[in-house]
């Protein structure tokens, strides 16, 4: 059985480099340039359309939360803005960073700053973290945002649901990095000249929580944060739940997204809340397209993926097992079939990480 | 010492788009504006070496097929993170209905 360092400055890194699965080249399904050019084309309308779904959704199930406050009536009020606050904003703050929801630069820049804020990511770290995720997607010891690592760690994940360890790991990092310094992980992969804005942007960050503070003890309530903060713990499920699906129990140390990515079909709120990156497989393969052409690009590659997982349930019910299996055998992994219409895998890319037992 | 290299036909290249040039050993970029202008560009990204062939134009845009880091391609400039390094330019001109490169 293999143990594996999934920290980026350890023995695991050096070896993907070695083997050469560091910044490697992917399979990508065959699709004609024309094609393609079409579906990575941006718009702003169905962004904005959501956005002004989402922030007026947002202003007004805090207005009402506020209004009924301290009655457990206020309750479900902030469960609904929770989910939008510590949920949505994951795949605003993804979409965003990508600068593939708007047409227009600026207003990427607007509502990826506001759900960084939101998740407590620094806009800066995360863009730099998110971009070796896509170059290294689940490769050991060089994707920093492995979230099921092996053996899982169970707990962890369930505190998350709740958003425990990530929202104290974002204000820990937060004041770590107001104070004027760096991890030595982030370190890695922030380029210097970028590092100072990461320093700016915690100290804002901190003014902002201190100001929150601050009313909350004049006021002698936990109403401000409510608004701002707790959300990010209370109404974090919905994120964790939707991004868990995204490789959980697939194979790593691979370099054809087929392998290590789910797309699954999820109902229509799920959706929004998600902003489609469902379509899994898909995101990775051409992160150029925008979220609301991803449907259209899954039509058009279907026949080259894996069946998808047909809902939620039917994902954790792949996931689940495999998860719990190793925990005793960190070497399994689900290997997911593909279509008779499809291209094999290239098994000699990495045929070390699925000569291992798999089902 | 640069030469004026035959890389392409004019409608190679669609409007708004690019396509890939190799020459030896190195690659390029070769882009056709909105404008119907032309330009050259190294075809790497600065940031992780993946080829710009197919990434996207918007206007004087190209944007990084793997990251969405975009660049200038009239000047090189870097434009949007995770891109932070210019991307090299090279001198071009179009003579009937082809494309030359100074290399």
């Amino acid at each position: 059985m293999t143990k594996r360092d999934y920290s980026l400055l350890g023995p695991d890194s050096e070896r993907a480099v070695e083997t050469g699965l560091a910044t490697a080249e992917w399979y990508h399904t065959d699709i004609p340039r024309k094609e393609m050019k079409a579906l990575m084309q941006r718009s702003d309308r169905p962004a904005i359309r959501d956005a002004m779904i989402l922030f007026g959704s947002m202003i007004v199930l805090a207005g009402i939360g506020i209004a009924l406050w301290p009655s457990w009536w206020s309750a479900p009020f902030w469960l609904a803005y929770g989910v939008l606050y510590g949920s949505a904003m994951d795949s605003r703050w993804h979409e965003c960073g990508h600068g593939t929801a708007f047409k227009t630069p600026w207003m990427n820049n607007v509502v990826y700053q506001i759900a960084s804020f939101c998740m407590i990511r620094n806009p800066v770290s995360w863009r730099w973290s998110h971009a070796r995720h896509h170059t290294d997607t689940i490769i050991v010891g060089r994707d920093p945002e492995i979230v099921a690592m092996r053996p899982p760690a169970l707990f962890r994940i369930f505190l998350n649901f709740f958003g425990i360890f990530d929202a104290l790991n974002g204000w820990k990092q937060m004041l770590l990095n107001a104070a004027g310094n760096l991890d030595p992980e982030e370190a890695t992969f922030i380029p210097e000249q970028e590092q100072h804005k990461v320093i700016g942007t915690a100290r804002v960050w901190v003014l902002i929580y201190l100001a929150t503070i601050v009313l909350a003890v004049a006021m002698q309530s936990i109403l401000p944060l409510m608004v701002i903060g707790l959300p990010r713990l209370y109404g974090a499920w919905h994120h964790v739940m939707t991004g868990i699906m995204q490789h959980a129990g697939l194979a790593e140390d691979v370099l054809d997204h087929r392998l290590n990515s789910r797309t699954v079909y999820i109902n229509p709120v799920s959706r929004f809340v998600y902003w489609n990156m469902n379509y899994h497989v898909e995101h990775h393969m051409f992160p150029m397209v925008p979220y609301h052409r991803l449907p259209e690009l899954h039509e058009k590659i279907k026949h080259d993926l894996p069946a998808p997982n047909t809902s939620i349930l039917d994902a954790y019910r792949e996931i689940w097992p495999a998860l719990k299996r190793q925990l005793r055998y960190e070497d399994f992994f689900v290997k997911r079939e593909l279509p008779g219409s499809a291209q094999p895998y290239r098994e000699d890319l990495h045929e070390q990480a699925l000569s291992v037992p798999a089902e | 010492m640069a030469e004026w290299i035959d890389a392409c036909a004019t409608n190679d290249i669609d409007e708004e788009d690019l396509i890939r040039f190799d020459h030896g050993d190195r690659t390029f970029a070769i882009y056709r504006s909105p404008n119907d202008e032309f330009f050259c560009t190294d075809g790497l990204c600065t940031h992780e070496q993946v080829h710009l062939e197919d990434g996207l134009v918007m206007d004087y845009v190209i944007e990084c097929p793997k990251h969405n880091g975009q660049f200038d391609y009239r000047t090189g400039e870097a434009k949007r993170a995770p891109v932070c390094v210019n991307l090299g330019t090279y001198p071009v001109k179009v003579e009937g209905d082809r494309v030359f490169v100074e290399i």
